[in-house]
């Protein structure tokens, strides 16, 4: 059984933002429900009155537009792994939604639950980080936009203040060439939760790189960016000597832990091989649909 | 508190109302009401036994609230096909003994379902996306998968038949 709590059910944006500004900040959104619902019966999650968000439809879109991608907060994972355009166009992110989860929690895990909940593991926080994406916050009081690296700010915390509600997560469409990779690392292909992940956007003119991101996830309190690996690749020639220094540099970005699915040093050595794997790739071109997917191989 | 409320859902081609607290979950007011054939497991998102198609799409009915699902349609094992009228998907499970203990069959069947919907003729990788959110302690999957192959091809020669 879960616990009793109160839910309320808005069916306007308006509405639900003035719901969660009513109740002094003590009432949380409710998306998908796959991190409340476990968490609430679990006994890990302590709030009691919900603001469901299932019926603000307008919340859920992908739109690609005027060189901007805008994904809506209650786009659903499998809407994501579904969209012939996130394939195409965000290739990391589409990988990412691809390894998540189990089929049945994808078609109902939202994409802000994901990045609200503030788990370093959440699958599409290192696609998302390497794209530069903004998120877009609401409340009764207005808009405002952040960056996504300063909006996780900790082990399940975020900038949302109360009465705020994430509502859209956009990014500009990168270069044409920019090679999006993402990898994840699980104990077991199917419906594993990530030891460590890795996201690249490179782009290279000439096999010289003009802009690079990497992004790991499960190696630190938040999904990090390894933003000196980055600065190093930036204007040099991608070569394999550059390579194997960038992934030195990027398990140096990463402050893992031991947990139940793997120790320090084994994250600390993944993440330099990720890190050169998908450098390698990158280098390659974009191969066949420009995306990993996970795999169980060290 | 709030407490509770009739919500309308149609189960299985079936109108009905369903009395449920914020925090019931369909998976619990679907058994409480006679649709025992929605299995519970984990209740937690992992096994996919209590997975039902809520208006068009498998869900874990365990991870999802009664009140969010007020006005959906449901379908549940029992509504892709009966003992008199099998879907060829269930026909396929037992010609090729795909069944052991048969807890996780209704899930099962559900995702495969959803599946065969979008795609008349899945490869293997095809059918292991589709059923990640599946556990089967018994069988080793492979005759669950010869199954899905086999209703594939029943539904597809039966689609050129009558198209
Ligand atoms: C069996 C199982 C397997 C899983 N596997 C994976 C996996 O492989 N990878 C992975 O990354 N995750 C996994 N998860 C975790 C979970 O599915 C994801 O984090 C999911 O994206 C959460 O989205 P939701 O809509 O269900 O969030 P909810 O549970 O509804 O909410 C999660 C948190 O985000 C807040 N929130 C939700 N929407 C908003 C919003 N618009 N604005 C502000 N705050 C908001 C809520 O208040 C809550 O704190 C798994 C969960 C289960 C049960
Ligand atoms: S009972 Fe719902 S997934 Fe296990
Ligand atoms: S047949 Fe027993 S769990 Fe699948």
């Amino acid at each position: 059984m879960l616990p009793r709590f109160e839910l309320y059910q808005p069916t306007t944006l308006p509405e639900a933002l003035g719901m969660l500004s009513e109740t002094g900040g003590n009432v949380r959104p409710f998306a998908g429900g796959t991190n409340l619902i476990p968490d609430l019966r679990g006994g890990r999650e302590q709030a009691r009155k919900f603001v469901s968000l299932a019926g603000l439809d307008d919340l859920r879109f992908t739109r690609f537009a005027n060189g901007r991608v805008e994904i809506g907060s209650l786009t659903t994972v499998s809407d994501l792994h579904r969209s012939h355009e996130v394939l195409r166009n965000a290739p990391a992110l589409h990988a990412s939604a691809t390894a998540f989860a189990g089929h049945m929690v994808r078609c109902t895990a939202t994409i802000a639950g994901n990045i609200c909940y503030g788990s370093p593991s959440a699958d599409l926080l290192p696609p998302l980080l390497s794209l530069d994406a903004n998120v877009t916050l609401a409340s009764a009081a207005g808009l405002r936009i952040l960056p996504l690296s300063r909006f996780n700010l900790g082990y399940k915390q975020t900038a949302l203040k109360p009465g705020e509600m994430m509502t859209q997560i956009s990014w500009p469409q990168p270069a044409r060439g920019t090679v999006q990779l993402f990898y994840k690392l699980g104990l077991r292909k199917g419906d594993a939760i990530s030891v460590i992940s890795a996201a690249v956007s490179l782009t290279l003119k000439q096999m010289v790189c003009t802009h690079a991101r990497i992004a790991l996830g499960s190696v630190a309190a938040t999904v990090v960016r390894a933003e000196r690996a980055e600065a190093l690749l930036l204007g040099r020639e991608l070569t394999e000597k550059l390579i194997g220094e960038a992934a030195e540099l990027a398990a140096d970005a990463s402050a893992p832990i031991d947990d139940l699915r793997a120790s320090k040093e084994y994250r600390l050595h993944t993440a330099r091989v990720l890190v050169r794997r998908l450098l390698r790739q990158a280098a390659e071109g974009p191969g066949e649909a420009g995306s990993t997917r996970r795999s169980t191989e060290g | 508190m709030e407490t509770s409320k009739a919500i309308k859902l149609k189960v299985n081609g079936k109108q009905l109302e369903l009395l449920a607290a914020p925090n019931s979950t369909l998976l619990e007011i679907l058994r409480n009401n006679g649709h025992v054939e929605v299995k519970c497991g984990c209740e937690k998102g992992d096994c996919g036994a209590c997975a039902v198609i809520l208006d068009g799409e498998a869900v874990d009915s365990c991870l999802t609230l009664a009140w969010i699902a007020d006005g959906s349609e449901v379908q549940t094992v029992k509504g892709i096909g009966t003992e008199a009228t099998p879907h060829p998907l269930q026909t396929a499970f037992i010609e090729e003994g795909s069944v052991q203990c048969g807890y996780c069959i209704p899930g099962i069947i559900v995702a495969a379902k959803v599946l065969l919907d979008e795609n008349p003729d899945p490869t293997d990788s095809d059918i292991r996306v589709a059923l990640s959110g599946n556990l089967c302690r018994c069988t080793g999957y492979t005759r669950i998968f010869s199954a899905i192959h086999k209703a594939a091809q029943v539904m597809r020669e039966g689609a050129q038949k009558n198209g």
